[in-house]
């Protein structure tokens, strides 16, 4: 096959918007929108404030099947506010996800995908967005006691902020190579570190550090995708098919502060260093 | 940001809706649903100042010589040109008719 051919037969996910995504992910004909945006739970802090809402608060919950198993995929729209949660977009994902646990009480094994392409918190919204991010947290927690909470950061947004630590908390992460994962945002370490120390605008140097190749290589995510629609639905089934893991990856916070401590601070961080710090010792 | 309401005479409401496009930067989200017969209503809130006369010429020119179907139309637009706003109204009208 000539690359042309190949590019025109390759269905992206990241060019994919988030309801798009939800679709591309479930089974055929079950996709079923929960607060669909006709309904028009919209947030009534934007507005006031100037900015255009939009009518699904830039969050998609869906409910359906992925090979035949029921699950609930919360789906952040990038493109909307960067993807930034508030108060109705933070109780959609957050009441889905205690709904599923609900499920799994009452019987019915539900299973969460959590599509993720957003810079945290919207500022417009300030605490209530941190609440609802705070309610997502613990309701990970709860419903991965169950069944597994898979994370897919596909791109180009990327996930930071509260919603990076509920990236953390997923029973698996997925991830291609235009993600990047991190706390901070590049702009915001640059403001507080000094353009010496972190460049945002230095593509490459970000991306060697908190992009998804090098969060595979780290360990600080399970899976390493393509950017193809059917590539990342086989591995998200594969995860889900998974079970719940033996141990979640928050549960090991005192390996990685160990590994962490190891860490020289007085030399600029390699991607290398990095990579080598969190694999530990290997035999 | 302003919030713009426009009317147009209309025929039958059609049976679908529809919701095409983003809340995001250069785009706009429309939302398509079935009007009251007679009537197309549109709402539009955009984040661009002074616009009005715009999107009234643009919605003249579209309807022109034709009487579009009795819709309910919403917009949340974030800086689209006319031409993107265009292709979006086209892109849902023909959604509409799909079951």
């Amino acid at each position: 096959m000539t690359d042309s051919a190949a590019l025109l037969n390759k269905h992206s996910f990241v060019e994919l918007g988030a309801r798009q995504r939800a679709k591309a992910l479930l089974d055929a004909g079950t996709f079923r929108e929960l607060l669909d945006p006709f309904q028009r739970i919209m947030s009534p802090w934007l507005l006031r404030q100037g900015v255009v809402p939009q009518s699904d608060d830039g969050v998609v919950i869906a409910k359906g099947n992925l090979d035949g198993l029921p699950v609930v995929i919360a789906a952040i729209e990038g493109a909307f506010q960067g993807g930034s949660l508030g108060e109705v977009g933070g109780a959609k994902i957050a009441g889905a996800l205690e709904l599923a646990a609900e499920d799994n009480r009452k019987g019915i094994p539900t299973r969460a995908v959590l599509l993720l392409e957003t810079g945290g918190v919207r500022l417009q919204e300030a605490n209530l967005g941190l609440a609802a991010i705070a309610e997502i947290h613990s309701a990970i927690v709860d419903l991965r006691q169950y069944q597994p909470v898979v994370g897919v950061v596909a791109g180009s947004v990327g996930c930071f902020g509260g919603m990076s630590i509920a990236a953390g908390l997923c029973s698996y992460l997925l991830v291609t190579q235009e993600a990047r994962l991190g706390l901070n945002g590049p702009q915001v370490i640059e403001q507080e570190a000094g353009l010496d120390e972190y460049d945002s605008r230095d593509r490459p140097f970000i991306w060697s550090l908190t992009g998804g190749e090098q969060r595979f290589a780290t360990g600080l995510v399970d899976r390493y995708a393509a950017d193809d629609v059917t590539q990342i639905r086989q591995q998200v089934s594969q995860l889900l098919h998974l079970g719940v893991p033996e141990q979640h990856r928050s549960g090991q916070a005192e390996l990685f502060l160990q590994r962490l401590a190891r860490l020289d601070t007085d030399v600029q961080i390699e991607p290398a260093t990095v990579r080598q710090l969190y694999q530990g010792e290997r035999s | 940001m302003e919030t713009l309401s426009f009317e147009f005479p209309a025929g039958q409401p059609p049976r679908g809706r529809a919701l095409v496009g983003c809340v995001g930067s250069g785009d706009l989200e429309v939302l398509i649903e079935p009007g009251l017969a007679g009537k197309l209503t549109i709402q539009v809130q955009t984040s661009v100042n002074g616009s009005e006369q715009r999107w009234q010429h643009l919605f003249a020119r579209m309807f022109d010589g034709q009487t579009p179907p009795a819709m309910s139309i919403d917009i949340h637009d974030f800086g689209a040109t006319p031409g993107v706003v265009r292709l979006r109204l086209e892109q849902g009208f023909e959604e509409i008719g799909h079951d």
